[in-house]
């Protein structure tokens, strides 16, 4: 059974303890532990579309995601350019036709399944998290919910870690947690496009600067959206309409 | 026009549609509208599970936040939430009756002005995706041809989501699902960039986003994800273009903020 509060709780427990330079490393490894797959890697994408920061469980799951940006092609990429996820429970069927350099690799390595998911919050894409499996078959209800989680943490993480940045103190980490359950809620996009007109940002950098103002208030990402959005407050401190 | 005559149009504007490469949100915009028009309801929303134990909601026939509220708190009460879980329609004649059961939900939809809610559910074998959601001003039980109307739209939902006319396996399922859920989520971000550019409330927002789709001829999510990266200038979304319609009417008293 899927328990997603105690995921979250452990992912961010081990992203709190040890450096921040080996954070997404301990990332994949806590995936690798919570999910039923034996390699993770998760790779960022720049904002020049190129590859940033990455990490991983182990050296080998680092080399097949380092391979699919070698080849040009490989579910990270078809992730990153469809936006939603490319889950192939068995490499030996079709996929040998769709990735016909990828895929003889991964099965050269031991592995037969690969789950490659966006990290993304509608049109802010910040990479991929890749997970990889021996044994070949779909990854069922619980085991993909627990996935999708682990993508959430990530995505947010890397958000709220900018956040913390540009205001130099609060540490996202050390409160209740990312309030994940704010961004189900519709306000937040909102409130994101509205602050990307305010303040000429991307939407990415939007989205920091809302939760860096929340962090530094106080309050949640979700209650300050909801006063962007009703006008009753401006990030660009400009009169309100 | 008799009702077996939009009844008819609807399904094969639909029909049509589904044959086509169809943006999955406007399509469920459009058969959001459709229900409004079809049955003896008042407002309709489509939401979708997220396969993290949540539902969302990815389109509605009208974008007042007010309504989209009501689509909202069923993340944790009503009977969008009950249909779901339990894979059956759950009507609701009279929300009034239904306070015991769901505080929040009942409170909030009759604050909004609605007195009966069905949640018909979005089935695709075993599998329940989704539901689609129906209010009404008055109560009442759902007519039985409506139900069945309803039903049928619900099932044409479900097929325009998985965007295949045989789903092989969960996996695709998944990939359709998350990537209907992301569209809403870039359409929500394109409908904040409009409302500040154009001093609009989200509802005004959404109408200018869906209007320019159409007059450009561009699907919906491909707008949104234009204005929101930047490579869509919004102005010419805010601003409406005087060579397909008129000139907007003086601007009335600006909405509250809802």
């Amino acid at each position: 059974m899927s328990d997603p509060g105690r995921l979250r709780r452990e992912l961010r427990a081990l992203l709190a303890h040890g450096s921040d330079a080996l954070a997404l490393d301990r990332l994949c490894a806590g995936a690798v532990s919570a999910l039923p797959v034996d390699g993770a890697a998760i790779s960022l994408t720049t904002d020049a579309g190129g590859r940033g920061y990455t990490g991983a469980s182990d050296p080998v799951s680092a080399h097949l995601d380092d391979l699919q940006f070698t080849l040009g092609e490989g579910p990270c990429w078809d992730a990153a350019r469809h936006g939603h996820p490319v889950l192939v429970g068995d490499l030996t069927g079709q996929a040998a036709r769709r990735w016909p350099m990828f895929t003889p690799a991964v099965l050269a390595a031991g592995y037969q399944a690969i789950f490659a998911f966006p990290l993304q919050i509608g049109a802010i894409r910040l990479g991929i998290l890749d997970l990889l499996r021996v044994r070949p078959g779909p990854l069922d209800g619980d085991a993909l919910a627990d996935a999708l989680i682990v993508a959430d943490v990530a995505t947010l993480t890397l958000i709220d870690t900018a956040a913390v940045g540009s205001r130099g103190h609060g540490d996202p980490l050390s409160g209740p947690g990312p309030d994940i359950f704010g961004m189900y809620r519709a306000e937040v996009h909102q409130a994101t496009g509205m602050v990307m007109a305010q303040l000429g940002v991307s939407a990415q950098e939007a989205l920091v600067r809302l939760r860096a103002h929340a962090y530094a208030a106080g309050r949640t990402a979700d209650e300050v959206a909801r006063d962007i959005v009703a006008r009753r407050l401006r990030l660009d401190g400009g009169r309100l309409g | 026009m008799g009702q077996e005559q939009k009844l008819s149009e609807a399904f094969v504007s639909l029909a049509d549609s589904l044959v086509a490469d169809y943006d999955v949100a406007d399509l469920l915009h459009r058969l959001a509208d459709h229900c409004v028009t079809l049955l003896d309801i008042a407002a309709a929303g489509l939401m979708l599970a997220d396969q993290r134990g949540n539902l969302q909601v990815v389109a509605a026939s009208s974008e007042t936040s007010r309504l989209l509220e009501l689509f909202q708190l069923q993340h944790d009460q009503g009977p969008c939430l009950d249909c779901y879980r339990g894979g059956t329609a759950v009507s609701v004649p009279d929300v009034q009756q239904a306070a015991d059961r769901w505080p929040v939900f009942a409170a909030e939809t009759q604050a909004a002005g609605y007195h009966s809610v069905h949640a018909l559910p979005m089935r695709l074998r075993d599998d329940v995706i989704g539901t689609l959601n129906l209010f009404g001003t008055r109560p009442g039980r759902l007519p039985d041809a409506d139900a069945r109307i309803g039903q049928a739209l619900a099932d044409v939902a479900t097929i325009a989501i998985l965007q295949e006319r045989a789903i092989r396996h969960h996996e695709m399922l998944a990939e359709q699902l998350q990537h209907a859920l992301t569209s809403r989520i870039v359409i929500e971000q394109a409908k904040g960039v409009l409302a500040e550019r154009g001093n609009l409330d989200m509802a005004q927002a959404f109408d200018r986003l869906r209007r320019h789709a159409r007059n450009t001829n561009t699907r919906l999510t491909d707008l949104a994800r234009g204005i929101v990266d930047g490579t869509v200038d919004s102005t010419t979304v805010v601003t409406p273009q005087p060579r397909h319609q008129p000139p907007d009417p003086p601007p009335s008293p600006r909405a509250p903020a809802t």
